[in-house]
């Protein structure tokens, strides 16, 4: 009763700003998107693809953004398990791409049930965190730990270090939230992350080449098969050759002439900051910043802890995302493979991140009904 | 609330912590923004650079060379478009693997494919020629295999041709790539690896006139070294165009009268040094030797015994046998050893201590004066007065005649025979002169020899009362953006210290050698032909009759002669190897030479030297192909 009140006011400024900020975004991939494939001679160009795969990412918002939260989250632990069975599946029967098995064909297409998995464990800790008894270690740390363990081995498996490593983010992201009580493992996480780049770069520096070539090789083997850097010293060259305003759209010489590897994809930041430059740059990151801290508000005036929770984790695995990714084609990381959301191609990707931004504006909604 | 999990104070210090995310956040991003500022800004321009670098690669665009015409403008030597195969080391991710893709897609050796990648200073973004005169098959082979050739690039280049295949091959030389030996010098410094220079004839002589100038075109290319746009910043330029002396049909005439044997067969313009033909048998094809060979090619060639490379008009060095007679002559009457009255018995021998010199005729040719021993060649006369000469005298006159030295003709590693001289005796042998080998010499044998080309000057020179002309192979070197012709005049080198009545005496002895001495085989009945036959020995040891003795131990036939003999206007000097006798063997041919000549060029008979240029070349157009 009172949610149909409350429905009928629609949306708000708010989520106006908020579903603002993610349309924004949208709009800069697909134009990056478009800049580096333009020129492929394909009947269904990945612009337009990428275009379908928003407008079932909206359905998915849609979806998500309706029903109410409790309801999907008791849902967690069945669709974790089918996740788990899909990701099983993909190493049996999977279609291998650059040396690895993440993806389930669908006819002309191809699902990465790792992605929707990352979704799934938001869900399945944030549902458990919300019932789970308040003390010990047991409960707290080891059992989700344990949830979580089947899912990161499959990945990993794949191998999807990205992946991987985005499912163990969430899992301190959500470690963190639930305020396992020795500050030290907040501090020691949230030091580790800030000096991360700083020490990488440190190591990484004084290493040899061909250490470095393994270091990657055993990073990440697939992406860089001819070893060498070449694709990390690509991207960086794309980066910093757009200098500070950038050689204009379509004017990339790097990702034009396909020095870039995968430049519609994970390297689709590179791109946009060869077009744009730091200009440009500094507008894509206000941009997250914005999102991420409406994201944040979310969470911060979520009714429940289960919706708390959710709108954490989704954040937790928003940022990780939005960092690894950048970091990674700035040469501050070795490259895993992960995309940036709402900007770098992809179907299960973007539908993802656009159903997990449905539950978070979905959480907010929530929100209202407890307060109006 | 739930019973289990959070309560509502619970809640509110989870929704605190969310202060740690927000200010991590802020953090890391700032710490990326600090990242993307030193790349974008402070290693912006270096950035840039690496991004130029990556995607433009400097091509050079050979030039065309210069046309080889003859003197009637008959093309010689051209260009045809040919495709080239080029690899940018910077593009080529696995280097092991493509040598051994192009050595199997083009059956080309391996190490030969390393060996022209590492040639040469040029940075990993200059692309190096791998391979030219693709065939159409290669071509599109790996045009086909183009995705999986990273950094091999087809280029459309034009490849010398000679469009008369062997015809004054040895003449015309032939084109290679600039070796890295050469590319040291500095007459290469201009050139790089892959760039075609002459390497042989006068494409070697006039290289830096036919050569041209290379330009340059800025590549864009993708990551694959595929070429996505070029922009030409400086243009080729073409080499200038050769205008040769040498009378294409003549020459060609001259080559199948050799036919199958050794031999060489040299035309002169006694007037102005022209060229008219120049043949060498055996010959080559050019077109083969500007391909890129393969080492087994090579060593065939270079091994070839019958030596098919060596242009024997001007690098055979033979024995000028009675031929050098005409300079004896010259040189007897010069020196007041004889008087064109003085006789010389012949019994058929000369006695010198111990020793006996024959002449080739068996008993004699009893006495003789200079015009009868030049018209029948006889050796006893020739050895009397070279003795009481002295081998001195003789070389004094050898040497003004031009023996011994270059004629200076436009041809690369001209040889030049040797002059025998006491003081030459004593520098080459470290041995005093021996009086013996002055009569050898004296008939042209010994330690004299000549080249083909040297003795046509000879015969030239007497052809025109005593002044000697540098033979020339180029009439006018045309620029080919211009239309400007430069023309390159005749040089006279000097006048040879004879007197006119000297050269006249000869000339008419000359005459007579062809109507009534050894000679009769080049009787003409279109034009009057002085000469002197010659025989080169070529073994010591002589037994039986000639059609006995094994080929290569046959003697070497010579026959040098002018035409008209009133006004002469050709001079010829025809070697056969191994043929015998010169009056038998190498008369008839420069009979033929001198009688296609004249019925080509017919004002010649008129002996008009004005406007003679303009009418040859009028005359020629006229003549038909049975020349």
């Amino acid at each position: 009763m009172i949610d149909r009140v409350i429905d009928s006011r629609g949306l708000d400024s708010f989520d106006l700003r908020f579903i603002g900020l993610v349309a924004i975004i949208l709009s800069v991939g697909v134009l990056s998107i478009y800049s580096v494939t333009h020129s492929q001679d394909t009947s269904f160009p990945f612009y337009l693809k990428q275009l379908v795969w928003i407008l079932l990412g909206t359905v998915a918002f849609l979806v998500m953004y309706l029903s109410d939260y409790h309801k999907i989250a008791r849902l967690a632990y069945p669709t974790y398990a089918v996740i788990l069975i899909m990701l099983a599946v993909v190493l049996f029967m999977g279609k291998s791409s650059r040396g690895a098995q993440r993806w389930i064909p669908i006819g002309p297409f191809a699902f990465q049930p790792s992605e929707f998995a990352k979704l799934v464990l938001v869900l399945v800790l944030a549902n458990y965190y919300s019932r789970a008894p308040r003390v010990g270690w047991l409960p707290r740390v080891v059992l989700p730990g344990l949830i979580v363990l089947p899912g990161l081995l499959l990945i990993l498996k794949q191998p999807d270090l990205g992946s991987g490593l985005s499912f163990l983010a969430v899992y301190a992201a959500m470690l963190l939230m639930v305020g396992v009580r020795s500050k030290a493992l907040g501090i020691i996480l949230l030091l580790s992350v800030m000096l991360f780049p700083f020490v990488w770069e440190m190591v990484w520096a004084s290493l040899h080449d061909y250490q470095r070539e393994r270091v990657m090789a055993f990073v990440d083997p697939d992406y860089d098969p001819g070893g060498k850097g070449y694709h990390a010293l690509q991207s960086r060259i794309a980066i910093g050759s757009g200098e500070l305003a950038g050689k204009g759209l379509y004017g990339g010489t790097q990702s034009q002439l396909k020095f870039l590897p995968e430049g519609h994809t994970d390297f689709v930041f590179a791109v946009y900051a060869e077009e744009w430059g730091f200009v440009g740059v500094l507008v894509l990151l206000a941009l997250f910043i914005a999102l991420i801290w409406v994201s944040l508000e979310i969470a911060a005036r979520a009714k429940d802890t289960l919706g708390a929770l959710l709108a954490a984790g989704i954040v937790a695995m928003l940022c990780f995302c939005v960092v690894v990714n950048i970091g990674m084609t700035a040469g501050m990381f070795p490259i895993v493979g992960i995309p940036l959301p709402l900007v770098s191609y992809g179907g299960s990707a973007t539908i993802m991140t656009m159903a997990s931004l449905g539950l978070l504006l979905n959480v907010k909604r929530r929100r209202l009904t407890l307060f109006y | 609330m739930a019973t289990a999990g959070f309560n509502d104070s619970e809640l509110l210090d989870l929704q605190r912590r969310l202060v740690i995310l927000r200010v991590g956040l802020l953090l890391v991003v700032g710490l990326l923004a600090l990242r993307l500022w030193h790349l974008q800004i402070r290693e912006g321009p270096y950035y840039r650079d690496l991004s130029e670098n990556n995607r433009t690669r400097s091509v050079v665009l050979e030039p065309a060379r210069g046309l080889i015409f003859d003197r009637n403008g008959l093309l010689l030597a051209n260009n045809v478009p040919s495709f080239a195969l080029y690899v940018t080391l910077e593009d080529v991710k696995d280097r092991a693997a493509l040598v051994g893709q192009l050595a199997s897609l083009l059956s080309l050796d391996p190490e030969l494919i390393q060996k022209k990648l590492s040639i040469g200073k040029g940075s990993k973004l200059q692309p190096r020629k791998i391979k030219d005169r693709l065939t159409l098959r290669e071509a599109t082979l790996i045009e086909s295999h183009r995705l999986d050739l990273p950094g091999v690039m087809i280029q459309v280049e034009s490849q010398r041709n000679y469009p008369a295949g062997d015809v004054a091959a040895h003449l015309l030389g032939y084109v290679g790539e600039v070796s890295a030996d050469q590319l040291e010098k500095p007459d290469f410094a201009d050139l790089h690896q892959g760039s075609i220079v002459g390497q042989y004839g006068v494409e070697k002589w006039f290289d830096r006139q036919v050569r041209g100038r290379a330009g340059q075109k800025s590549v864009e290319v993708d990551a694959l070294g595929h070429e996505k746009r070029a922009i030409v910043s400086d243009k080729p330029v073409a080499g200038d165009d050769l205008y040769l002396t040498i009378d294409a049909r003549l020459q060609k005439i001259a080559e199948d009268l050799l036919g199958e044997e050794s031999g060489a067969i040299v035309a002169l313009d006694p007037t102005n040094g022209d060229v008219l033909a120049m043949a060498s048998r055996p010959g080559f094809d050019p077109n083969v030797l500007s391909k890129e060979l393969t080492n087994k090619q090579w060593v065939e060639i270079v091994q070839n015994e019958r030596r098919p490379l060596n242009n024997r008009a001007t690098q055979g060095q033979y024995p000028p046998g009675s031929t050098f007679k005409v300079i004896m002559a010259a040189a007897a009457l010069e020196s007041n050893t004889v008087t064109p009255s003085t006789m010389v018995r012949c019994n058929g021998g000369y006695q010198f201590g111990n020793r006996l010199f024959r002449d080739w005729k068996q008993g004699g040719h009893g006495s003789v004066d200079l015009n009868e021993a030049l018209i029948h060649s006889c050796d006893v006369y020739f050895y009397t007065v070279g003795q009481r000469m002295g081998i001195d005298t003789i070389a004094e006159y050898a040497k003004q005649f031009g023996l011994g030295q270059e004629t200076g003709v436009e041809l690369p590693s001209e040889r030049v025979g040797i002059v025998p001289s006491t003081a030459w005796k004593q520098k080459a042998r470290n041995q005093p002169w021996y009086p013996g080998e002055t009569i050898s010499a004296a008939i042209g044998q010994g330690y004299v020899t000549v080249t083909p080309l040297q003795m046509a000057s000879v015969i030239g020179t007497v052809a025109n009362d005593g002044v000697a002309v540098k033979p020339r192979l180029v009439q006018a070197v045309m620029n080919r953006a211009t239309g400007e012709r430069a023309e390159f005049p005749p040089a006279v080198r000097g006048k040879v210290a004879v007197k006119p009545a000297t050269i006249t005496l000869i000339k008419e002895a000359l005459a007579d050698v062809v109507t009534k001495g050894t000679a009769t085989r080049a009787k003409s009945s279109l034009v009057t032909i002085g000469g002197k036959t010659g025989t080169a020995q070529t073994a010591a040891l002589r037994t039986g009759p000639e059609k006995d003795i094994p080929k290569k131990f046959r003697d070497h036939a010579w026959f040098v002669a002018f035409a008209p003999v009133e006004a002469p206007r050709i001079a010829v000097a025809v070697l056969a190897e191994h043929m015998g006798h010169g009056g038998s063997a190498a008369a008839p041919l420069a009979k033929d030479v001198i009688e296609a000549y004249v019925k080509a060029y017919p004002q010649v008979l008129q002996g008009n030297p004005s406007g003679r240029r303009a009418k040859s070349a009028a005359a020629a157009v006229g003549t038909g192909p049975n020349l």
